[in-house]
């Protein structure tokens, strides 16, 4: 009964999501406050439904109810209850349910706190909104329909894919969808800006909030999934390229250089169509990575099962979505009034050169992760893309990328003056040359361009700390009067730094893996595995029963200059249900370097493959990618996004608060 | 700086960046191990020299073919679509999933034996799901079934 509930809650949101796509933008168009206050009440209403749906459908989870077809494919009963929750999303038709719930989440959140908001620009935005939630919605109810009902119902479920019985895979999917659903409202304020014409500095103040929280979640999401794919497969590695990784990526690389234009429009009033565009085009990007990782067109270790009409239809979305806003945008985009005009060397001009290398780098991306399809299409050989690709084009165009970050901050707007920003940079560039002799002599003249990035980190991290320390004058003006200026310093500033340092940080852990060590032996109990100083002993190996599963469970101590340093348990878990075996990493960190042990097979005479990484720096990558969300969630809670945004908009030019 | 000045720098600099990608991605596309291409172990028999490319064979692991060396560490299987086995040679951790009669992407280059010296070795992480390079090659040598109707028969009649 509540499966059914659920179901008709999602037609009616369907229905209502029809409403607020339509009546608004007609309200808007004639000046009819009525219809267009509708927007905001069905946005409400549409997240309430929804969430009564997807609440209909945790509990057929929770219940373990093998009636409902989605529960009996992919849940269990003796499954753990976080694993039955977080299995809602372990699949095809969850997973889009969790999209539209986040989606209709947004919607809401618009509508809350949209107060401030213009009432026509507030009703389009809505309205947009409701065409996603409608095509969304149709997809889910047409193709991927969550409540269908199995007759007979099985007694039990088929279990959840224990690779995916994981708690870092089980957070991962809900900020990546946070992050690329979050994107819509971007995208649904530039198709509203499109519509009314005007794009203004008080329009790039309300989107930069929602891009901002989207691209934090879209971080989180990120780092989440590299760190998961890095702990659970058991080959240390932690980015590959696979194509669903980039279709994560480019949402993310576009939506960054978004965050930083849109910084243009609100304080110098240029750069808007472009600005429109990117939002477009982040979007999109993420609708295209749905399409990649709903379709099944690229294999991809993450992929699900394939079906060609979840294809087309996603296809047809994309279409319609992508092309409309793309088709709305030549026909309006030249009426915009272009504002401030800037020379090259200035802030406005590092940004821009930031936007153009970030929008180059996703292109190759997109190139690579694409390519596959293209040669299929045109009849040329079968391929895929390997890494070295994504090295060889998206690495190099990077390096300008950290170059800027250093600079630009420290340049004026309007007109630079490059020499003096690298004069006070004259710190960072000697700590950066110190850093790279220190690297040059510790590893021996190591791989040069490892530590050539470990350099442009130091760059990018140094630089960051100078501008801070001159903004508030450090050392330079008493403790007393520094502190006061730092006090006062808007929150976005400070969020600037960390998550500019954070880069760095990410940077450096991903320079230093150069200098990896790896290990493969067999060994067997008693025997011993020596690696990067470290000796590995193998104390032996025990049978444990988990909750769904048996462990072959290693115990191995482990010991440098015959001080034992740690105990580590890698295991090896059998799933009788699903016939499975995975591996259960160990890792010991110290912050600086990962020992990182994988248990392999046994070779049947009491030996077992033991596979062991030294990863100097790698959980830096992780720390700055946390330093550069956490930076990111510091600008947003600068109370200029929330207080008198109507207001100050109107003030005059010269009252702003320079920054 | 006028507005049309200002217009020619930005599109000199788009056109600039574009240069740039397009080199870059030239360059990283004729190398030899950007690109790995796909072949099915009945290919890979008749088709002479793939003169140092990186191949991505997709088959099935052969029922008893796999064997570990004496230290334990390589594996030496042979990936079969149904009328042509290719062997492979691969050092390393093996996938959870790996497991003979499963289907199995193998990627690395044409050792002089003949043999394929894999450097990476990917089974699904779905038991449900084959990889479509699997199913291709298995339709290819006519020993794709699919489901229960639709057999082996029907396809190799084509």
């Amino acid at each position: 009964m509540i499966v059914e509930l659920g179901h008709f809650a999602l037609i009616l949101a369907l229905l209502l999501a029809m409403v607020q796509a339509s009546v608004p933008l007609l309200g808007a168009a004639r000046r009819k406050a009525g219809w267009m206050t509708l927007g905001q009440s069905t946005a409400v209403a549409q997240f309430v439904l929804v969430s009564l749906a997807f609440a209909a459908l945790i509990n057929a989870y929770v219940t373990s109810d093998f009636s409902v077809a989605n529960v009996a494919e992919n849940s269990h009963s003796t499954k753990p209850l976080l694993y039955k929750i977080t299995g809602v999303w372990g699949n095809h038709e969850g997973s889009m349910m969790l999209w539209v719930f986040i989606l209709s989440l947004f919607g809401a959140a618009v509508a809350w706190f949209g107060d401030n908001l213009p009432p026509t620009l507030r009703a389009r935005v809505l309205a947009v909104q409701g065409m996603i939630g409608t095509g969304f919605l149709l997809f889910i109810l047409l193709t991927s329909d969550p409540f269908h009902r199995l007759v007979p119902a099985p007694l039990d479920g088929r279990g959840l894919n224990p690779v995916l019985q994981d708690p870092g895979l089980a957070f991962h999917p809900p900020f990546l969808y946070l992050g690329y659903v979050g994107f819509s409202v971007a995208f649904s304020f530039a198709v509203a800006a499109l519509i009314e014409g005007r794009v203004d500095a008080a329009w790039a103040r309300w989107v930069r909030p929602w891009t901002l929280a989207a691209w934090c979640a879209l971080t989180v999401g990120i780092a989440m999934g590299s760190w998961w794919a890095y702990y659970t497969l058991g080959w240390g590695g932690w980015w590959f390229w696979d194509p669903v990784e980039n279709a994560s990526f480019m949402p993310w690389l576009v939506g960054t250089a978004l965050l930083h234009s849109a910084i243009v429009v609100e304080k110098r009033d240029a750069l808007k169509s472009w600005t429109i565009l990117l939002a477009i085009v982040t979007f999109s990007l993420s609708l295209v990575g749905t399409f990649l990782v709903r379709s099944g067109v690229l294999t991809s270790v993450h992929a699900f099962a394939v079906d060609p009409a979840r294809g087309t239809f996603i296809l047809l979305l994309l279409l319609v979505a992508i092309g409309g806003s793309l088709a709305l945008y030549a026909a309006r985009a030249p009426r915009l009034k272009s504002g401030g005009i800037f020379a090259p060397i200035s802030r406005e001009g590092a940004l821009v050169l930031n936007n153009l290398l970030l929008c180059t780098g996703c292109a190759t991306v997109f190139l690579g992760t694409l390519y596959p399809l293209f040669s299929d299409a045109v009849g040329g050989p079968k391929l895929s893309v390997g890494f070295p690709f994504f090295n060889r084009t998206f690495v190099p165009l990077m390096v300008p990328v950290l170059i800027a970050v250093a600079i630009g901050p420290l340049l004026a707007w309007k007109r630079g003056d490059l020499a003096a920003a690298l004069q006070r940079l004259w710190l960072a560039l000697a700590g950066t040359v110190a850093a790279v002799l220190i690297g040059f002599y510790v590893t021996g003249g190591g791989p040069v361009l490892a530590v050539l990035g470990l350099g442009l980190a130091a760059w990018v991290l140094l630089a960051a700390a100078v501008e801070w320390a001159e903004r508030i004058r450090l050392l330079r003006a008493p403790w007393r009067e520094s502190w006061r200026r730092a006090r006062s310093l808007p929150r976005a500033a400070h969020g600037m730094t960390l998550a500019h340092m954070g880069l760095a940080i990410t940077v450096a852990g991903i320079a230093a893996s150069a200098w990896q060590q790896e290990r493969i032996e067999v060994v067997a109990p008693g025997g011993t595995l020596a690696i990067a100083g470290y000796v590995l002993h193998l104390d032996g190996m025990t049978k444990l029963p988990g909750a769904d599963f048996t462990a072959d469970r290693a115990s191995i101590t482990v010991t440098r200059g015959g001080e034992t340093v740690t105990v580590m348990h890698p295991e090896k878990r059998f799933f009788p249900l699903q016939q499975m075996a995975t591996a259960m990493t160990a890792i010991h960190t110290n912050l600086l370097a990962d020992l990182y042990v994988a248990l392999g097979d046994s070779d049947g005479k009491g030996g077992w493959t033991v596979r062991a990484y030294w990863k100097p720096l790698v959980p830096w990558i992780w720390i700055g990618a946390v330093a550069m969300a956490a930076g990111g969630l510091v600008s947003l809670s600068d109370r200029r996004w929330r207080i008198g945004v109507a207001a100050r908009a109107r003030a005059p030019r010269g009252a702003r608060p320079a920054e | 700086m006028t507005r049309k000045r200002r217009r020619l720098f930005a599109v000199l600099l788009g056109l600039g960046m574009l240069a740039v990608a397009t080199t870059l991605v030239l360059l990283a596309l004729s190398s030899n191990d950007s690109l790995a291409f796909f072949i099915s172990p009945s290919e890979l028999k008749t088709e002479k020299g793939p003169d140092g490319r990186r191949l991505r064979l997709g088959g099935l692991v052969q029922q008893s073919s796999v064997v570990r060396s004496a230290d334990g560490k390589t594996v030496r299987f042979r990936v079969t679509d149904g009328n042509n086995a290719v062997a492979v040679t691969y050092t390393g951790l093996l996938p959870d999933l790996f497991r003979e009669g499963q289907g199995v992407v193998v990627e690395g280059k044409l050792g002089a034996d003949g043999a394929l010296d894999a450097d990476t070795v990917l089974a699904k992480h779905d038991e449900k799901y084959m990889p479509r390079e699997v199913v291709d090659a298995l339709k290819k040598s006519g020993h794709w079934q699919e489901g229960a109707a639709g057999g082996p028969a029907q396809e190799t009649a084509r």
